[in-house]
């Protein structure tokens, strides 16, 4: 699967840092830390961005595209955030005749984010999925484990502003 | 001492239906009534028959609960752990015969069985190195170190015959005696753990329910072939594993069984846990080692093999879960005993993970030799819904589909391998007639596709040509060339991939198109996917004499693809309704709606 770089500012904190530094050092004489420092700085950070490849690179002395290569290869570690509230649009073919490509897109333009891509304040995540089976309802997206059914692009401010001032 | 032993099922698929849950409030009840001094509660690993979970079984009784809810411990502990009364209604039905209680050893799933590898899984509890130490744990290790000499381990190793259960089946003892052959300042013992086909859990189930004993192989392997250092590859997706296998190195440790001057012999060895991060590729050797070096789990071409230049180029073994468990039975009880099970070529025991369209889900370990018939029929109780078995898929996705023909060729390697399948890890799915073999072939090879590393270009654009052919298949628009042309390809992908991976990827395709090609044929032929699956290839319609016009089903249409007619059925009210294919997305919504059964696929 393809990865995607989150365009998303660096909001990592001294503390996690400092414990990121912790993680280095315990593997420092490890051959083969890199995984290891992967899986557990993504605990740290919840995901992998540059930032942490980069201060993961220097810490233990190997080239960051050796970092980079190790973090894009294995499907467990995430280059993106995913947001609080996780939203999937389905494009299956039933939901996709009934407009829901217009919803991805309404959604898109009022969280200000692409697919695959994740609000500045981690609030939101937004993906595209294959048919969730719910073609009855059609057109669906699901927003952690709520479902939403029947939508027109319209309703999709509507939807979110429950999200958006619920904390 | 305890009057009675409660034996609660820990493993992944019973956790999962809260049988932790159910052991707490045993152990609860118990202490309320006062009986926790009496009755003893034991989290197990698994027993196997995943699909009757959550699982419990009283002992000395022998009595099997099955699909135990929370509201029934109460009457469990009250009933038959204070008043001595078996509840009957509760018990696995099988094991109740009119007037007496049937051992669970006498059940049609677990009677044709032959515990090795399984022999402490659902019996003692994995995270206490003690109950492993009762039964003979450790004992071999010992033997071992104290008793024998390194070339005497490898020869028995070779003696019993025991070939590797993670896929190819190459002979252990040769591994190990070509690793002990090179001399070498560091050796390596590599244990995979990570079992990636679908529809396999052997591996986890040993390593939930019986960890020591795969440490215990793996130190056994250390001395034959003289290495200090263990690694464990295990999946980050199995936590209930990776946790007890901590747990057991830690024990293991504490009671000298791990790390410096073992049993006071001078020798030396330690295992390290490494978390796999999800990529099915490093189930192959070369990739898994360069994955333990912390890199991307590519693999390595071969010569050198691992023997020679393994893991960070020092000679390694690396075996499967399942191999190891073996291990320690081959060495208390000899070689001789291992190679009595078994066929002329196949040693042993073999488990096989049964899924798919098939009564008793779950793990079953049977001598090398057995038939299909008798893991489908008897062990694994038929197929339900009274559907008529069409093939059984082996190997995963490096494996076959093998069809009704062949369900008496004894199962061992050479054998699967003769009828196109392979072994493979053990996983074994079943199939019924609703399953179009076309869309299996494209759902393994969608799974290769996606877990093709990259790095040779038969595996990685091989691969992905044979599933667009497929994709267009299964839209209806192959050709009868095509066929012809997939069968090329395949065979190019097999003789040119760099591992095992690319090697047999396009097995799935190859065996379907031997066995069923009168499938691939209806679907690029006909335009028509027998079996009903392949959407594109299927037309929904409305039996307008059988349509009472009520409405509900263009309602329902998320397309708006069905509309009224002007026909009235004989006997009907209102006119028919009729759906427009070229609208029709397929979605099968309306023949769920459709009361009266009016609206047909096909």
């Amino acid at each position: 699967m393809l990865k995607k770089i989150s365009s998303l500012p660096f909001q990592g904190t001294p503390a996690q840092e400092a414990k990121l530094k912790e993680v280095i050092l315990k593997y420092q004489d490890d051959p083969g830390a890199v995984m290891p420092v992967l899986q557990e700085a993504q605990d740290i950070y919840g995901y992998l961005p540059l930032e942490v490849q980069t201060m993961i690179a220097e810490g233990l002395g190997v080239p960051l595209d050796e970092v980079y290569g190790v973090a894009t290869f294995y499907s467990q570690f995430a280059l993106t955030p995913k947001g609080k509230y996780h939203i999937s649009v389905c494009l299956g073919t039933a939901c996709y005749v009934k407009g829901s490509g217009d919803v991805l897109n309404k959604l898109s333009e009022e969280l200000g984010i692409e697919a695959e891509e994740c609000t500045a304040d981690t609030k939101f995540s937004l993906t595209a999925c294959r048919c969730i089976g719910a073609c009855g309802l059609a057109p669906v997206i699901t927003i952690n484990d709520d479902v939403y059914g029947r939508l027109t692009a319209d309703e999709v401010p509507g939807i979110l502003k429950k999200y958006k001032e619920a904390e | 001492m305890y009057r009675s032993n409660v034996l609660v099922c820990g493993g992944t698929g019973c956790t999962s239906s809260h049988s932790l849950l159910i052991a707490e409030k045993l152990k609860e009840e118990l202490k309320e009534k006062g009986l926790d001094k009496e009755v003893n509660v034991i989290t197990t690993g698994c027993f196997g028959l995943c699909a009757l979970g959550p699982i419990m079984v009283v002992y000395p009784e022998g009595s099997f609960y099955s699909m135990v809810k929370i509201e029934d411990v109460p009457e469990i502990v009250e009933e038959h752990l204070n008043k001595g009364r078996i509840v009957t209604r509760l018990l696995y039905q099988e094991t109740v015969e009119e007037d007496t209680i049937k051992s669970l050893n006498k059940t049609a799933f677990y009677e044709k069985q032959e515990r090795v590898a399984l022999r402490n899984c659902g019996l003692i509890d994995p995270e206490k190195i003690d109950d492993y130490i009762a039964n003979d744990g450790y004992a071999a290790l010992g033997k071992v170190l104290t008793e024998m000499t390194p070339e005497e381990v490898i020869q028995t190793m070779l003696d019993s015959g025991l070939r590797g259960r993670g896929g190819a089946g190459f002979p252990t003892g040769l591994k190990w005696k070509f690793a002990a052959g090179n001399d070498a300042d560091q050796k390596y013992v590599c244990c995979n753990a990570d079992e990636g086909d679908p529809g396999a859990f052997m591996d986890r189930s040993v390593l939930e329910g019986d960890p020591h004993v795969v440490l215990e192989a793996m130190a056994i392997a250390g001395y034959a072939i003289g290495a200090s250092q263990g690694y464990i590859y295990v999946r980050a997706e199995y936590p209930i594993a990776v946790k007890r296998l901590q747990i057991a190195i830690d024990q293991a440790h504490e009671y000298g069984l791990l790390g410096e001057d073992i049993f006071g012999t001078g020798f030396n060895f330690d295992i390290k846990l490494r978390l796999g991060a999800g990529a099915f590729v490093c189930g192959e050797e070369t990739a898994l080692m360069t994955s333990i070096e912390g890199r991307r789990g590519e693999p390595r071409p071969r010569p050198p093999f691992p023997a020679v230049k393994g893991l960070y180029k020092k000679p390694t073994i690396l075996n499967n879960v399942e191999t190891y468990a073996n291990i320690p039975q081959i060495i208390l009880k000899g070689a001789d005993w291992f190679a009595s099970m078994g066929t002329e070529k196949s040693k042993g025991t073999k488990v096989f993970a049964l899924g798919g369209k098939i009564n008793h889900t779950g793990l079953v370990e049977v001598p090398m030799g057995t038939t299909l018939r008798t893991i489908v029929e008897e062990i694994g109780g038929g197929i339900p819904n009274g559907k008529k078995f069409k093939a059984a898929q082996t190997g995963g996705p490096s494996g076959g589909c093998i069809p009704v023909e062949h369900l008496d060729v004894p199962i061992d390697y050479d054998n699967l391998l003769a009828i196109g399948s392979m072994m493979g890890s053990g996983g074994l799915i079943v199939m019924d007639e609703d399953n179009c073999m076309v869309d299996i072939a494209k759902f393994f090879l969608e799974f290769t596709v996606d877990e093709s590393c990259g790095k040779c270009t038969p595996c990685r654009i091989g691969t992905k040509r044979l599933l667009e052919m497929l994709n267009m298949i299964t839209d209806g628009k192959g050709t009868l060339e095509m066929l012809d042309e997939m069968e090329e390809l395949c065979n190019y992908i097999k003789a040119n991939s760099l591992c095992g991976l690319g090697q047999t990827a396009p097995n799935p395709v190859l065996s379907t198109l031997k066995y069923f090609k009168d499938e691939y044929i209806a679907h690029v032929v006909d335009h028509k996917c027998p079996a009903g699956v392949c959407k594109n290839l299927l037309e929904y319609s409305i039996i307008k004499d059988k349509c009472y016009g009520c409405g509900m089903c263009a309602k329902k249409c998320p397309v708006g693809a069905i509309s009224v007619t002007g026909y009235t059925a004989p006997g009907k009210k209102k006119p028919a309704y009729e759906i427009d294919p070229n609208k029709c997305a397929k979605c099968g919504v309306c023949i769920d709606t459709c009361k009266f059964k009016a609206i047909i696929k096909g």
